[in-house]
């Protein structure tokens, strides 16, 4: 494998490095008024590393010996995450011109290198690259976290978002270094070798120190506990990002991780799984119900989601990692159009609002936005046809397909408790009696993107056989 | 004769002490950016050490971008660190409680 076909395998990478880079001295030079020039560059070179992945970066197969790997199942979680970072730029400007007085150049382009990182984590072929593209990513969110300067809660949140991630990434290294000791090699194949002829203490330790590394990551229950407050305390349109494309990235890096790497130890890293995808899913559905903040109750609601997304995992199959890939697809889409709801609560001064009770009434001033808030937590409960009953669906389906019945039993029983508070919204919505009206609507770009997810949620299903083909696909390549 | 045992026991005591640095401590967080270096210094001994046993480079090369990305963090840590003093005037891990945990 000579060194330009590697190159060529990396160029979404590289083409979103160059623009980010280049974008940097821009806006070092030109300030904040090249903000929006800036933003749509951003979102430019976003679409032309997702373009770059229909040649050699989506099927070439290991690059660098092994530390990239450019496979069908990195385009399908890159396709997501590009989708994510692209709309989170997209949405920022009116946020900010609120909040702070106008948009901020450095944005888009932390959101470049954030999404640097994730590319990297998702096609990672060797603990370093993993480590490398992780950091990446969460240096970069660190400082999103703690974007609006002037306000406390922002610093808390970029401040407690600091202190456990590096201490993630600290528990998640020494079970890399473990690993490396007990197996000799830092490459997934060279894990995956050492690891076929049973499973050694040391390489234990490493396992369950990585997995409780990456269990932060995605924030499921019992490393949750930066979740709420990160999520509450960030500006809004870096939330929906948190909640998006970070979440896809560690997800399906898990994946890869546990298929690829770990294989072999199936019998360790299921039992892991199984746990903090119960322990996530009851606690996120039980927790949310007593909070009285939107962003802090869908913070509850993305460990929820993340429980479920892991019963699929735990099967340990490819139909479970294919209902992973079709159940972070829909979270996506249902995510994103939630926090662009979510965008909309701003009071008569265009402020924004984050209590549930302004929303009572909404039904009565706003039809379209209640209609789409409606949606969007129908579809989170799980209620058909909605999307996010056909996810649901899908990881059920795989854990009873793989022997895991009680698993799935918990699941639907503990998906009921959650429904409770999606339904809730509704309620409040629709029958309770009118609060103060919000500001007229926001932007046509805002209204646009709400309303194509709004009807993919809706009329997705159409879309079921083709979801299930590129999924299959993606989860083949693991196995 | 110190062996690779003596190395895998300093490097877990650092490793425990800068998890407990984290937890324990209640009074300034500072001491809680020491806990995270002292968490990836002794990531880092386990790697050279095992690198010396095993006669493999790759544990060298894993520690030189620790020692890196070690760096950066530090430097976003203190930023976020000064902004966060800015606003509030205080760095005591138990004032940081505007939202509710």
């Amino acid at each position: 494998m000579d060194m330009l076909t590697s190159l060529l395998m990396t160029t979404p990478e590289l083409v979103l490095t160059g623009a980010g880079l280049i974008l940097l001295m821009i806006s070092a030079f030109g300030g904040d008024s090249t903000a929006r020039i800036v933003s749509w560059l951003a979102i430019a070179a976003l679409l032309s590393a997702g373009l770059t992945l229909c040649g050699l970066p989506g099927t070439g197969g290991q690059a660098f010996d092994g530390l990239y790997q450019a496979d069908a199942f990195g385009v399908f979680a890159k396709v997501l995450i590009y989708a994510a970072a692209a709309v989170s730029i997209l949405v920022a400007p009116r946020f900010f011109a609120t909040t702070q007085g106008g948009m901020r150049a450095e944005y888009p382009i932390l959101i470049l290198f954030a999404t640097v990182g994730m590319g990297l984590m998702v096609s990672a072929g060797d603990m370093l690259t993993l480590y490398v593209g992780l950091e990446l990513n969460s240096l970069a969110s660190y400082v999103l976290a703690s974007f609006m300067r002037k306000d406390g809660r922002s610093a808390e949140a970029g401040l407690k978002y600091f202190v456990l991630g590096a201490l993630a990434s600290g528990i998640l290294l020494y079970g890399t270094s473990l690993l490396y000791g007990f197996t000799g090699s830092t490459s997934y194949d060279g894990i995956a070798t050492a690891m076929a002829d049973g499973l050694s203490n040391g390489e234990l330790f490493g396992l369950v120190f990585v997995l409780a590394g990456l269990a932060f990551k995605i924030s499921a229950v019992p490393f949750h506990m930066w979740t709420p407050d990160v999520y509450e305390g960030s500006p809004t349109p870096v939330t929906a990002f948190f909640a998006s494309a970070p979440k896809v990235a560690a997800i399906t890096l898990l994946i890869r991780v546990v298929t690829e790497a770990m294989g072999s130890a199936l019998d360790a890293w299921q039992q892991i799984i199984i746990f903090i995808a119960l322990a996530s899913i009851v606690f996120g559905a039980v927790a949310a119900i007593g909070q009285t903040n939107i962003k802090r109750l869908m913070a509850y609601s993305s460990i929820n989601n993340v429980g479920f997304a892991l019963i699929g995992l735990a099967a340990g199959t490819p139909e479970g990692v294919a209902a992973v890939l079709s159940y972070m697809a829909i979270y996506t889409i249902m995510t994103i159009g939630s926090f662009l709801c979510i965008m909309q609560m701003r009071d008569a001064e265009g402020r924004p609002v984050e209590d549930i009770a302004s929303l009572a009434g909404l039904s009565q001033s706003r039809k379209g936005l209640a209609a789409a808030f409606a949606i969007f937590m129908f579809s989170l409960a799980g209620i058909p046809p909605m999307m996010g009953f056909w996810a649901k669906f899908l990881v059920f389906d795989a854990a009873v397909g793989a022997g895991l019945t009680v698993l799935a039993v918990i699941g639907i029983a503990a998906s009921v408790i959650g429904a409770f508070y999606y339904l809730k919204i509704i309620k409040t919505v629709y029958f309770d009696e009118p609060a103060a009206a919000y500001a007229p609507a926001g932007s046509r770009i805002e209204n646009a993107i709400m309303a194509v997810a709004a009807t993919v949620i809706v009329l997705g299903y159409l879309l079921n056989p083709f979801l299930d083909r590129v999924t299959a696909t993606a989860a083949a390549s693991l196995f | 004769m110190i062996g690779l045992q003596h190395y895998l026991v300093v490097s877990t005591i650092l490793f425990v002490m800068g998890v407990l640095g984290i937890f324990i401590n209640r009074k300034n967080i500072i001491v809680i950016l020491m806990a995270v270096e002292l968490i990836l210094l002794s990531v880092n001994l386990n790697l050279v050490a095992f690198s010396a046993y095993l006669g493999d480079l790759v544990g060298q090369v894993f520690s030189m971008f620790v020692l890196t990305v070690a760096a950066g963090e530090a430097a976003i840590g203190l930023a976020i660190l000064v902004i966060y003093f800015r606003s509030r005037g205080t760095i005591a891990v138990d004032d940081a409680n505007r939202m509710k945990g």
